[in-house]
């Protein structure tokens, strides 16, 4: 059965871009390390490649994203890996060694082709969605569901916290973001 | 041929408070020959020690940044040599040890022993790219190497090593790591 998910039922249905990247910002975000996905291209991707506050460097292979910015990170440059969760699980070799054993602050966006933001990933139809949040819960990633407006909010805490705490953090964009 | 120990203690000797990312075997002999607080062996995953090298040359761009990398890690991230020409960091310099073989997974063969890296790096953008399978002309061009603008690359065409001792704790020391971001941002 498909569980609904707080936010469908409350009737918010929408995700602005500008909102997310404005959270980026305020999260002392400077390096965007990405490899273009199909849900966050056009709301995420594009204005972020526009926005002159950001220093975006775009990456053959997502992998590539977790040693770029764990060496940031020595420089305590903030950065943030933009992928789709096929390049996440791509990297998953990368995220164990890097951000789970050495516990260096890799704080990703997640972009869930596929998903359904009416129904939690967890049981969602689509097998590489349903199995992103289990994989984070056994690895230790702390994650969090961006579905709406309403879950913007968690961004700033995230990321704030995988810097404080040195640990890796994956914010799961569940719907196509709009432009504005 | 040249042996890598060899191309390293040349190295060595003009090494001035750079970032030396090195990993597997390039590692075992690097600490060996060069040990100290700003040696970054912990890369987390093979192949990613270019990538690294990357993220700490963005960083600090106040700082210069040499990778040693074997050819076996860098087939595993080939695309990272278009990532970095792009970036275009002047800081940094990669050194690949091309002996044909993942050394530290058994000496078995790389897929095809025929590779030019350096062609690789200058056709994906690498401000200047070199091959050195000569000792003395090694030791001639290596301040020039080093100095210039990056990101720069250089093949060092070695025979395989002796066999080597990897002791993967010691290099994966959690306090290596402290020791060197705190020397890295002095």
């Amino acid at each position: 059965m498909e569980a609904p998910i707080a936010a469908a039922a409350s009737g918010l249905h929408e995700l602005h871009g500008g909102g997310i990247i404005a959270a980026i910002k305020a999260s002392g975000i400077e390096y965007v390390l990405a490899v273009p996905d199909i849900v966050t291209s056009k709301g995420l991707l594009s204005p972020i490649a526009r926005d002159n506050d950001f220093k975006l460097i775009r990456v053959c292979k997502e992998d590539e994203c977790i040693g770029i910015a764990s060496g940031l990170s020595y420089s305590d440059k903030r950065a943030l890996v933009l992928i789709q969760y096929t390049g996440f699980l791509d990297s998953l070799n990368a995220i164990r060694g890097i951000a789970v054993e050495y516990k260096q602050p890799i704080c990703m966006m997640v972009g869930l082709l596929g998903h359904d933001p009416d129904v939690a990933p967890r049981v969602s139809p689509r097998y590489g969605v349903r199995i992103i949040e289990p994989i984070c819960d056994d690895m230790g990633i702390a994650h969090h569901l961006i579905n709406d407006d309403a879950d913007v909010s968690k961004i700033r805490p995230a990321i704030d916290k995988a810097y404080r705490e040195s640990a890796p953090v994956a914010l799961l964009i569940g719907r196509r973001p709009s432009a504005s | 041929m040249m042996k890598r120990d060899e191309c390293f203690r040349i190295l060595a000797r003009h090494i001035k408070g750079e970032a030396v990312v090195a990993t597997y075997s390039s590692a075992v002999d690097w600490v060996d020959i060069s040990p100290g607080p700003l040696n970054y062996l912990s890369i987390g995953a093979m192949g990613l020690d270019s990538s690294h090298g990357l993220g700490l040359a963005l960083g600090r761009p106040d700082k210069r940044v040499i990778v040693l990398q074997g050819d076996g890690s860098l087939l595993m991230n080939l695309g990272s040599l278009v990532t970095i020409a792009a970036a275009a960091p002047k800081n940094l310099v990669h050194f690949v040890a091309q002996n044909d073989t993942y050394e530290a997974n058994g000496s078995q063969p790389i897929p095809n022993p025929k590779l030019n890296f350096a062609d690789m790096a200058r056709a994906s953008g690498y401000a200047a790219a070199y091959d050195f399978s000569d000792l003395k002309v090694f030791e001639q061009q290596v301040a020039h190497v080093l100095e210039q603008e990056g990101p720069v690359f250089a093949t060092l065409h070695i025979a395989p090593s002796k066999p080597l001792k990897y002791d993967y704790p010691s290099l994966y020391d959690p306090e290596k790591r402290k020791a060197f971001k705190a020397e890295w941002q002095s």
